[in-house]
């Protein structure tokens, strides 16, 4: 008897490890990252369930890279949930559309003469897109549903502008304003500019967007493509504004390691006059100081031949699991999550842009200035061709690096074009192999 | 009548051996599956040029290790870094961690006040404290306060954003951190030194040096031993406090191995190379602690 009692304790023991058979419920899960709209999701999904039925349940998984590996593990693992959000390049959503985790929605999109798809913002649908012969080799269509734009721009204290002796209503357009307001702050004891240029795609952001401005969109792809070295003159040139702005005492001492979190609280605390951030600041500022007065204006030019371009698009985006045994719910659950009411009411109680274009009317002014620069946006997700991690990488701790004073422009140029060489050579013995 | 006899007792003796072998099953598939199948996993991986989504794994044999050791001078930096905060911790750290536990260890006034103060540090979050030290090292933060106070003002700076400071600084934190386990298994070891030999030593006339090196040191040597591999795998692993700190920065000043593993995962989608440099890290810390058992057995005292 002792020994059948034994045998069953252990087979419960070991039948325990193994994966229990998951039960179907009525229940859309929906897994995403964002701390300050859960509260929001939640009340949305309670509204949902009393009209349709349908319950949801939103799991938040923070912060951001936490989240990232538990989709790639549950990816391997094939224990996606029925709607989640993919963060970071369009290589990483590609890899999930390869491996069947993501729905096509095109045909969705597109049905009754595009009714869903015309909501949007077109460049926020185009984060979501894959163009037809696309590098990743993916059949086009839309693959996801933008729930909030974004864009990343300067914001400016009006309040210290004003101490320094600028007009709070008019903040640079051009580089040379840009330099003569960093002096004017300096003379007048402010710290001029902050910005999470610790957390590396900060810098790449601005980098690029003064690239694009200086040589245009082409040259940069063409820079991508191994066409142009990045020891091009005009490539120098971008690398030099940081210097510039360092030796004109713009930057705050220790910048190059800082979060956007501590950038964000040196602003909203008015300890810096200048900040480059995204929309979603909005957001944060009111949090930290509601009383902070300030306003939003895109990264100086540097030139007048080429329009100037800024990060953005879609901030964030559901994606349906193609796996899940509930997608026509989840689709109809998205549609319903972004029609105008429901962005109006996510965007009135988080304060984030509104990917729902009729949802914009409600917005405050602060957002409505971010709002106004949408269709100069761009976004490494939409460009033709990208560049090796190891040479952006090597690009943006090397402006780490000319800040710092340790290398000059010129060096990280050449010091970037020999990892670019080398990458390419990798690249071409992988395929080789 | 003595065959039977035989058989019966091979016989239990099989069955004892297959019920002792039944009792740890449970324990022994929960590390095969949790420890040894990921570790084999990880292996098998590290010859591939895999993503880490997806089903899509490309054969690379060696390639990775090669490009590793030999196309990868930040992999390597890294790997000096973390080597140069390990080696402050292994004397820094440790011998502070040692002087404290032979204060602790006399029956100092407050000494178990000292020793749960001391034993804080190593109990909270390593990102809590490095955000902590953050503000400590920031340009307007407490360190440049005293600094400008006590007269020293033309050294201030923000100390986790220079070159020359910044990955000292990281090491600092990581010993205030840290000095605490040692602190505390070094207690443990001098409180478990029979008292009657320092009475004897006493006697016979020994100062507080000859006790020392005659009897505490070569009684401690195997906590010692425990301490050190436990400093160097810690220490070289060292991954929250610079995350919280400088991001591994400026510049590529405190990358150490796990960032650049962390960074070939969730940055580059290199699953595959991550996991070479997973294994050849793992490799370069077995063979310090092999060598390091090896030394101390040397000096293992033989009584």
């Amino acid at each position: 008897m002792k020994k059948i009692i034994l045998l069953l304790i252990l087979g419960l023991l070991i039948g325990g490890c193994g994966r229990k058979k998951a039960e179907i419920k009525e229940e859309i899960v929906v897994w995403h990252w964002m701390t300050d709209r859960q509260e929001t999701f939640a009340e949305l999904g309670n509204k949902y369930e009393k009209i349709t039925g349908v319950k949801t349940k939103f799991c938040l998984y923070a912060p951001s890279d936490a989240y990232s590996q538990k989709i790639k593990a549950a990816a391997q693992t094939d224990t996606l949930p029925d709607i989640y959000g993919i963060l970071g390049e369009k290589e990483v959503f590609a890899l999930f559309v390869k491996a069947g985790y993501v729905l096509d929605l095109t045909d969705e999109m597109n049905a009754n003469v595009g009714q869903w798809r015309n909501r949007f913002f077109p460049r926020a649908l185009a984060v979501n897109e894959f163009e037809p012969g696309n590098r990743f080799e993916i059949k086009s269509g839309i693959y996801g549903v933008p729930l909030d734009v974004t864009n990343i721009q300067m914001v400016y204290n009006k309040k210290l502008f004003q101490k320094a002796g600028l007009n709070p209503e008019q903040p640079p357009r051009s580089w040379w304003e840009f330099i003569n307001v960093a002096k004017k702050l300096k003379k007048a004891g402010i710290d001029g500019f902050v910005s999470g240029w610790g957390e590396i795609w900060m810098i790449e952001s601005l980098t690029l967007d003064w690239a694009m401005n200086l040589m245009g969109e082409e040259k940069v792809f063409a820079t991508f493509r191994g066409d142009v070295p990045y020891t091009d003159p005009e490539w120098i040139k971008v690398f030099s504004l940081f210097k510039t702005m360092e030796d004109a005492g713009l930057l705050y001492d220790g910048i190059v390691i800082m979060v956007n979190k501590t950038a964000e609280r040196l602003f909203a605390t008015e300890k810096a006059a200048m900040a480059f951030n995204g929309s979603w600041c909005v957001n944060v500022y009111k949090e930290m100081n509601p009383e902070l007065d300030y306003g939003v204006f895109p990264p100086p030019f540097i030139s007048d031949e080429n329009s100037m371009r800024i990060w953005g698009g879609a901030g964030s985006s559901f994606m349906v699991n193609k796996k899940s045994a509930k997608t026509k719910q989840a689709v109809e659950f998205l549609k319903w999550l972004t029609a105008a009411p429901q962005q109006t009411y996510l965007s009135e109680k988080t304060l984030n842009l509104p990917a729902n274009q009729k949802s914009l009317e409600a917005i405050p002014s602060i957002l409505a200035e971010f709002a106004n620069d949408m269709d100069i946006v761009t976004h490494p997700n939409i460009w033709p061709v990208t560049e090796f991690p190891l040479v952006r990488e090597t690009m943006n701790k090397g402006i780490q690096s000319i800040v710092i004073g340790e290398k000059t422009p010129r060096q990280l140029a050449k010091e970037i074009q020999e990892v670019k060489i080398r990458e390419e050579k990798k690249r071409q013995d992988a395929e080789a192999r | 009548m003595r065959k039977p006899a035989k058989k019966i007792s091979r016989k239990y003796k099989l069955k004892a051996l297959l019920t002792n072998y039944l009792f740890i099953l449970p324990a022994l598939t929960l590390f095969v599956v949790l420890s040894i199948y990921p570790f084999l996993s990880m292996v098998r991986l590290s010859f591939f040029s895999w993503s880490g989504i997806g089903i899509a794994k490309k054969f690379v044999g060696l390639w990775n290790y090669k490009d590793i050791i030999f196309s990868n001078p930040i992999w390597w930096k890294s790997l000096g870094q973390a080597g140069y905060i390990t080696l402050l911790a292994l004397t820094v750290q440790n011998g502070l961690a040692l002087i404290l536990a032979l204060a602790c260890d006399r029956d100092i006034k407050g000494g178990k006040f000292y020793r749960v103060v001391f034993y804080l540090p190593p109990v909270l979050s390593g990102i809590v404290v490095g955000l902590i030290w953050t503000w400590i090292f920031d340009k307007h933060g407490l360190l440049n306060h005293f600094m400008s106070l006590v007269g020293f003002s033309e050294i201030i700076r923000p100390w986790l954003a220079r070159p020359e400071s910044a990955l000292t600084a990281v090491a600092i934190v990581h010993m205030w951190k840290g000095f605490g386990w040692g602190f505390v298994i070094m207690l443990a070891g001098l409180q478990s030194i029979p008292r009657p030999l320092y009475e004897a030593a006493r006697v016979d006339g020994a100062n507080l040096w000859h006790t020392f090196r005659k009897i505490t040191f070569p009684l401690m040597i195997p906590v010692f031993v425990v301490v050190l591999i436990l400093t160097i795998l810690g220490t070289m692993q060292i991954y929250d406090i610079i995350v919280a700190t400088t991001g591994g920065g400026p510049g590529y000043h405190t990358e150490v191995p796990i960032t650049r593993i962390i960074s070939n995962i969730l940055n580059n989608q290199r699953f595959g190379y991550a996991c070479s440099q997973g294994i050849f890290f793992g490799l370069i810390l077995l063979f310090f602690s092999l060598i390091q058992i090896k030394i101390s057995r040397k000096f293992k005292p033989h009584f």
